[in-house]
This record gives C-alpha cells, sequence and structure tokens, in this order.
C-alpha cells in the first residue's frame, strides 16, 4: 500500500461516547489492512472532563500519541474541545467540529465565560467542517447515534473502503441499533461530502 | 495466527492466560486497574479484589509458595504499599511463577506523582521486563511465568499509562496447561529468619549473575543496525517515540532493563558515534550507562525533560532543535472532572465547606471535593492518609496550647480506602487519645477506578457472593465509642451532627451513606430532573456552590438545570432558601428514591 501513517485526535466530554467511536475507528483501519494504534485515558477525565482518544493507522505505525501539530484530523463532539485541541492540528489539517456546546463547571458555576464564536474562530484559521450531530442523529432515529454520525464525516477524510465502515458498525452496534447507526453514518458521510473546504 | 487490538492491560491478562496463569489479584488503581479485570474473564483463572496492594503481594506469594502460577497488577504508588512483601519476595524466589506488574503514570493523568519504578527492581534486585507494546505486553507475561520458575525470582514487568492505555495489535496463542504443584513446606528458603535471610542473599546475588548472562542473549534485548552516526537507546513507550524521530538511526532495544547486559551495550556504543538516550521518568539508563565508561558521547536528561509525558514532538525538539509550527489558543475555560450529578459525596462537601473546617483528604472520586466552589478538603496525599495527618495536626496545635476543637478538623476517606490503609490509623487516633473526627464517605464500591468490589461491596462482580466487612462494627472494635451512621443527602442533619462531633473531646467516626450514582442499578433508571423558577430566584448562588455539573448560571445571573444531566437528587432544592426549585415531576422515580431503594441501607440511627 505504502501509506503513510494518518493521525486522528478524537476529543470531547466525558459521557459523549468518544471511546466507542474511537474504537471503531480503530477496527475500520484494521480491517482494511492497517497497522494500528489507538491511545486514551481513562481515571479522572471520565468524571465530566475533557477526553482525548488518538488513532494512528498506516503501513507501520510506532507512536500510539501525537504532540503539538501532529493530528491530520481532529474530530471534536464539542465546541469548546475544538478549541482546545487546536494547538495539535497540523496546519494544513482538516477539524471537524460538532456545533455543540456543554459548560465546563468554571463557566456553569459562574467564575468563567464560555469563549464565543468559537467556529468562526476555527474557520479562520483551518479547514474546518461544521454540523449539528444532534439534529443528524435524531434524523437517524436515534440520538445516540451521535457519535456515528461524527464518524460518517470523518470517514470521508480517510482511506479507508465504506464497506468495511459498515461493516465493523454492524458487527458493533447492538441489533436494535443497526439501521439507525448505518443512517447516521450516511447522513454524516454526505455532510463531509457536500462540504466546501 | 489470529489477531486482535489489545490494550497492553488487555495483553497482560491474556498472556498471564495463554502462560498457563492460575491466580491473580489486585487492588484497582489507574492506570493498571484493567488488567485483573480482564484476567477476571478467563475461567481457568482465579482473579479477585484485594484489600490493598500489600495484602495481594502477599496473598500471590503464598499461592506461588504452593506453586501456582500467579499475578499480582498494582499502580506505580501500590507497589510503595507492597514494598515490604516484594523485598522480601526477592529473597525468598518463586515456585509457581510469580508476575509482579507496576504501572507507572507519567504526566500524571490519574496520581500524586510519577515516580519511576524501575528503581525498584534495580533496588530489590528483581528482574524486569518493559513492553514497547501490547504484543511484546503479551509475550512477556508470558515468558516471565516460566523465567520466574527457572531463576527462582518472582518477575517484574514495568509498564505505564501510554502502554496500558494504548491499543495495538497483537497475534494471540493459547493457553498452555500446567499443573498446580501443591504446598512443600521449605523453612530455609520461604522462613527469612536473619540465619535464613543471610544465605538467602547469597542465592539473590549468585542468581543476578545468572540473569546478567541471561539477559545478554535475550531475544528482547538487541541492536538493530542503522545509520552509525547516532545510536538510540531505549525502553517502554519511549522508544516508538525514537523510532517515529528517528526512523534511520542505530538502536539497541532493551525490553529487559534489570540486569542490563553489559557486554551488548559495549557492542552497540562501539558501532555508534554518539548516544541519544530516550527515556521518560528518571536517567534510569542513562545513569547505568554512563557508568560504564563506553567511551562515546551519551546525551540524556541535559536535553529530554525529566518531568511529565514524552511524545514525538518533545523528542524531536528536545533532540533535534526543531520546533513545532501549530496553532497557538487564546485561553480558555479548563474543564476539570466534578462529582457527578447526584454523587452523595456533594452533600458532604457542601456542609464541610459552610462549616469552614479543615479538611485533611484522601484518594478517590472525592478528591474531588477539594476543587472550587465545593473546596472543602486541604490536603491529599496518598492512601489512607487523612486519618494520620488529621491527628498530626491536632497533636501540634495541642503542643502550642491551642485546643484542637477550634481547628474544626475533619480526615475525609472513602469506604474503599478506610478498608485499604484507614483502619491501622484510626486504632493509632484512638489509643494515643485523639479526638479528631473521621467521616469515612460510604458508597459502598471503588467509584473512583470503575467499580471494582470492596469488603464492604455485598455481592462480588463475579457474581459469587462474598462475605461483607461491616464497616460501623469495625469501627465500633476499634473502640471509638461515637459512631454515627448518617443519609449523605441529610444536609440539616449532616450540618448538625458534624458541627457537634468536632466540638467533642472524644474520637468520633461518621459514616455518610449513598449508593454510587453511576452503579448499574441506579443508572439504568430513568429520573425526574429539578427545574428552576427564574421569577423566583435570587440569584443567592447557594445552588451553585454545590458544584453540581447539571447547575449552570444564565446571562441574567439566574439558575439554570440541565434536564439532560440532572437526576432529580434534590439537593439543591434543599439548600434553595426561596423554594425556586422544584422537581418537574415529584412523583416519578428520582436519585434520592432510587438510592434508598437500590441498597435499602440508608436508614436513620439514634444518635
Amino acid at each position: 500500500m505504502g501509506k503513510e501513517t494518518r493521525s486522528v485526535i478524537i476529543a470531547g466530554v466525558g459521557g459523549q461516547g468518544i471511546l466507542l467511536a474511537s474504537n471503531l475507528l480503530s477496527e475500520a483501519a484494521m480491517e482494511a489492512g492497517y497497522d494500528v494504534k489507538k491511545s486514551e485515558i481513562h481515571g479522572m477525565s471520565q468524571r465530566g472532563g475533557d477526553v482525548i482518544s488518538t488513532v494512528r493507522f498506516g503501513d507501520k505505525v510506532y507512536s500510539p500519541i501525537v504532540g503539538l501539530a501532529g493530528a491530520d484530523v481532529i474530530l471534536a463532539f464539542e465546541k469548546l474541545e475544538a478549541l482546545r485541541n487546536l494547538p495539535y492540528l497540523k496546519k494544513e489539517g482538516t477539524i471537524i467540529v460538532n456545533d455543540y456546546r456543554i459548560d465546563p463547571l468554571p463557566v456553569a458555576s459562574g467564575y468563567m465565560e464560555y469563549p464565543e464564536n468559537t467556529i468562526e474562530y476555527l474557520k479562520e484559521r483551518v479547514k474546518t467542517i461544521v454540523l449539528d450531530a444532534k439534529e443528524l442523529a435524531l434524523k437517524a432515529g436515534n440520538i445516540r447515534t451521535m457519535n456515528v454520525v461524527l464518524l460518517g464525516v470523518l470517514s470521508k477524510s480517510l482511506d479507508i473502503p465504506e464497506d468495511i465502515w459498515l461493516k465493523v458498525i454492524e458487527r458493533r452496534v447492538p441489533p436494535k441499533a443497526i439501521e439507525a447507526n448505518k443512517i447516521a453514518f450516511r447522513l454524516g458521510r454526505e455532510v463531509a461530502e457536500n462540504a466546501e473546504l | 495466527m489470529k489477531k486482535a487490538i489489545l490494550s497492553g492491560n488487555e495483553a497482560i491478562a491474556r498472556g498471564f492466560w495463554e502462560g498457563g496463569g492460575h491466580f491473580a489479584n489486585a487492588y484497582p488503581g489507574t492506570p493498571s486497574t484493567e488488567i485483573v479485570e480482564n484476567i477476571m474473564k478467563y475461567p481457568e483463572i482465579r482473579a479477585e479484589w484485594a484489600v490493598n496492594e500489600k495484602t495481594s503481594l502477599e496473598i500471590a506469594l503464598g499461592a506461588s509458595f504452593a506453586g501456582a502460577r500467579s499475578l499480582v497488577a498494582m499502580k506505580h504508588v501500590g507497589l510503595n504499599v507492597a514494598a515490604d512483601p516484594f523485598f522480601s519476595a526477592s529473597y525468598i524466589g518463586a515456585t509457581g511463577g510469580l508476575v509482579i506488574v507496576t504501572a507507572d503514570d507519567p504526566g500524571m493523568h490519574s496520581s500524586q506523582n510519577e515516580q519511576d519504578n524501575r528503581w525498584y527492581a534495580l533496588h530489590a534486585k528483581m528482574p524486569m521486563f518493559e513492553p514497547t507494546d501490547s504484543h511484546e505486553a503479551k509475550e512477556l507475561t508470558k515468558q516471565a511465568l516460566t523465567l520466574s520458575e527457572q531463576f527462582d525470582t518472582p518477575w517484574l514487568i514495568r509498564s505505564t499509562t501510554r502502554i496500558s492505555h494504548s491499543l495495538t495489535i497483537v497475534e494471540l496463542g493459547d493457553r498452555e496447561e500446567v499443573e498446580i504443584k501443591g504446598y512443600e513446606p521449605d523453612f530455609q528458603k520461604r522462613n527469612l529468619l536473619p540465619m535464613n535471610a543471610r544465605k538467602r542473599h547469597q542465592a539473590v546475588e549468585e542468581r543476578t549473575i545468572k540473569l546478567r548472562e541471561f539477559a545478554e542473549t535475550f531475544w528482547g534485548n538487541r541492536i538493530d543496525e542503522g545509520d552509525p552516526s547516532i545510536g538510540i537507546v531505549a525502553t517502554g513507550i519511549s522508544y516508538q517515540y525514537g523510532r517515529e524521530v528517528f526512523p534511520e538511526a542505530t538502536f539497541l532495544k532493551l525490553l529487559m532493563t534489570w540486569p542490563l547486559p553489559e557486554k551488548l551495550i559495549r557492542e552497540f556504543a562501539g558501532k555508534v558515534k554518539k548516544i541519544y538516550i530516550i527515556e521518560e521518568g528518571d536517567p534510569y539508563l542513562e545513569l547505568h550507562l554512563k557508568a560504564m565508561n563506553l567511551g562515546v558521547e551519551i546525551v540524556g536528561k541535559e536535553k529530554i525533560p525529566m518531568t511529565g509525558e514524552l511524545n514525538p514532538t518533545i523528542v524531536k525538539e528536545a533532540l533535534l532543535g526543531e520546533k513545532p509550527s501549530y496553532f497557538e489558543i487564546p485561553k480558555i475555560p479548563h474543564r476539570p472532572p466534578a462529582l457527578c450529578p447526584g454523587c452523595p459525596h456533594t452533600g458532604v462537601f457542601y456542609t464541610l465547606n459552610r462549616l469552614k473546617a479543615n479538611v485533611t483528604g484522601d484518594i478517590g472520586c472525592y478528591t474531588l471535593g477539594a476543587l472550587p466552589p465545593l473546596s472543602a478538603m486541604d490536603t491529599c496525599v496518598e492512601m489512607g492518609g487523612s486519618i494520620g495527618n488529621a491527628f498530626g495536626i491536632e497533636i501540634a496545635e495541642a503542643m502550642r496550647g491551642i485546643d484542637p476543637r477550634k481547628k474544626k478538623l475533619v480526615a475525609v476517606i472513602g469506604d474503599s480506602t478506610f478498608y485499604h490503609s484507614g483502619v491501622t490509623p484510626l486504632m493509632d487516633l484512638f489509643h494515643n487519645n485523639g479526638i479528631t473526627t473521621v467521616i469515612i464517605l460510604d458508597n459502598s464500591i471503588t467509584a473512583m477506578t470503575g467499580h471494582q468490589e470492596n469488603p464492604g461491596t455485598d455481592i462480588g462482580i463475579t457474581g459469587i457472593p462474598k462475605r461483607r466487612v461491616d464497616l460501623e462494627k469495625l469501627v465500633r472494635g476499634v473502640g471509638i465509642e461515637y459512631v454515627y451512621t448518617i443519609d449523605s443527602f441529610d444536609l440539616k442533619g449532616l450540618k448538625e451532627l458534624i458541627n457537634r462531633e468536632i466540638h467533642r473531646q472524644e474520637p468520633s467516626v461518621i459514616i455518610a451513606k449513598r449508593p454510587c450514582v453511576l452503579l448499574p442499578p441506579m443508572k439504568k433508571r430513568k429520573y425526574t430532573y429539578a427545574v428552576a423558577n427564574p421569577e423566583k430566584c435570587t440569584s443567592c448562588t447557594l445552588c451553585w456552590k454545590l458544584g453540581c455539573p447539571a447547575i449552570s448560571v444564565t446571562k441574567d445571573k439566574k439558575t439554570w438545570i440541565n434536564p439532560d444531566l440532572c437526576v432529580g437528587c434534590g439537593l439543591c432544592i434543599d439548600v434553595c432558601p426561596v423554594d425556586a426549585i422544584q422537581l418537574k415531576d415529584p412523583n416519578a422515580d428520582n436519585a434520592r428514591k432510587a438510592g434508598e431503594e437500590v441498597l435499602g441501607w440508608v436508614k436513620k440511627q439514634d444518635q
């Protein structure tokens, strides 16, 4: 294949289904014949803190994580987390951001302000795809498919065939939710297809 | 060959299974917890949670005495707790293969320090492996079991967060069935009376000579020839960072890092012009290599950071001076973890904050009570530290003529931490005439690490019913006379009780009880939520001070409760002085009612 290593950071807030999303991505990459490594942090981050999962795949992957300016794509489940992780994106990279806000405790308890115009800030600097994943998940018939909507958007930026994605979703999602998740994936992929970059 | 993508911890579990492991136990601790959690999935192995790391190693050592292949896993600071049997175990050796896993936490994602446990191998003269990915983690665990028996020594495996919690591709093997040999007494080997221990020390030194020879030809230690101008020595996850940054260099890859293969290191040094040592944490390899007088320039910690985690970008900048070009961002609000909506600890910390108590704290989810707005914990040192720390403050204050009661001293400790190492300091406090008030936050589970049972949990997570240690009886057994069990959500009762007990000239223990809101039987219920009426809200800020993630402040400084997050526990309703908050549906299920039903043990006690 001769494929260079691709690095994806999935970022969001504990409880948003980030680890499931990064599991699906790793499995799809493995199924597509790549070497894959994935890294994530457990522990304190599960109590509503920020969560990051890094997935890297290619012919041969060494480090499971990247440093500053190391990621090709950032998939952000929440706006503030998109901004927080921007330093980890390569300058020519792409950021996919869910237009969704979760107030961190310092904002919720009135100590700090949630930054305004996050999405405009990103758009001015880097290739940005914005979507309302909650709305699309509801359209797919299940609000819990939000993470698969976001994976659908991401899938367009990666060299993994669509049928492999669908196979992995079928394998990993509870039987009752398979149809909704497939629709969710498709809706996400359409967002990426229509995005002007 | 069957392949799977596994975390380092899953791979260690798999390696133990493939290697014919019989018995494993652990006290949970990030990043090590999933090792024994995954071993529990294999029916051939008996695996369980131990009360603390010291006990865990003592039991595994006993199993090894009887010839069972055994494993214990702990986080880096857990090995401090187990250090006493750890050093003795090195003298005694291993009848059944004994593997001790330490998972270190560089960067302190979930720890109080970033100690480098490679020194323990050197210090206790115990051989050590350091995998660089999951496949090696599996293979090394498996091999350590047989090597442990062959060399008659427990074997240390050192992982770090990025090995334990990274998933990489693993080739799976089958299980080798090994019989448990059975217990045969061996007084001279296992009874470390000085007369025996002197001979055992001799045996350890002789063993070390053999291990050094083994390390020279072990498959995991090897030179990968490349560009001779740069030679890289790296172990663990740092090896991967080195490979990423210097794909062309000559590498000395070391999977066995105590004892070190000196001849191989000299051979490598003879091949390269300059050596870069890439290691996270302390200059462990660096000190060894520099002491060998290799006659070649060695670059290490003068360039590589001593603190925090490394990554390829940091290594590149440190050694090549290449600064990354990245997007800088403005200062934004951080997102600290918080106690969950409906968490039983919230009410206790809210009360301690209101009482302006001086609180020594401990380790668990509840350490989050230290963060604003609860801000109700001054100290957090190590597992079980709270009670002794409070007693020490009491002693010093009394010695300078201050009535310690005026300091409003409270030690706060979780149930699991109390069983782990809180009972002994409580005995000390009682025996040495202390008066400090101790609050045990009893949610009946080890919550922080993801709900492992502890001696106070009713049913083992394996589903096998286990005996339960009754917390209140245990505390009374120590001799404490003033013992109270109270509902963690009873804010009025808590305030009165704590205020009374901190002013008592006697020690007392308050057990604040409620199930963790994330326990499966709590989590699967559907709850109503609280609604704040902006017309009535006077922006008094009392409910904001609960630090509940479901409560936020609107632009016009009114309380807003997020219905997606709220579980209807009602603490905010209790603290609101103007009745501005109500449950959406007072008759529907809520977390307060559920907590009472789920474990059925919240009862009012005669005081």
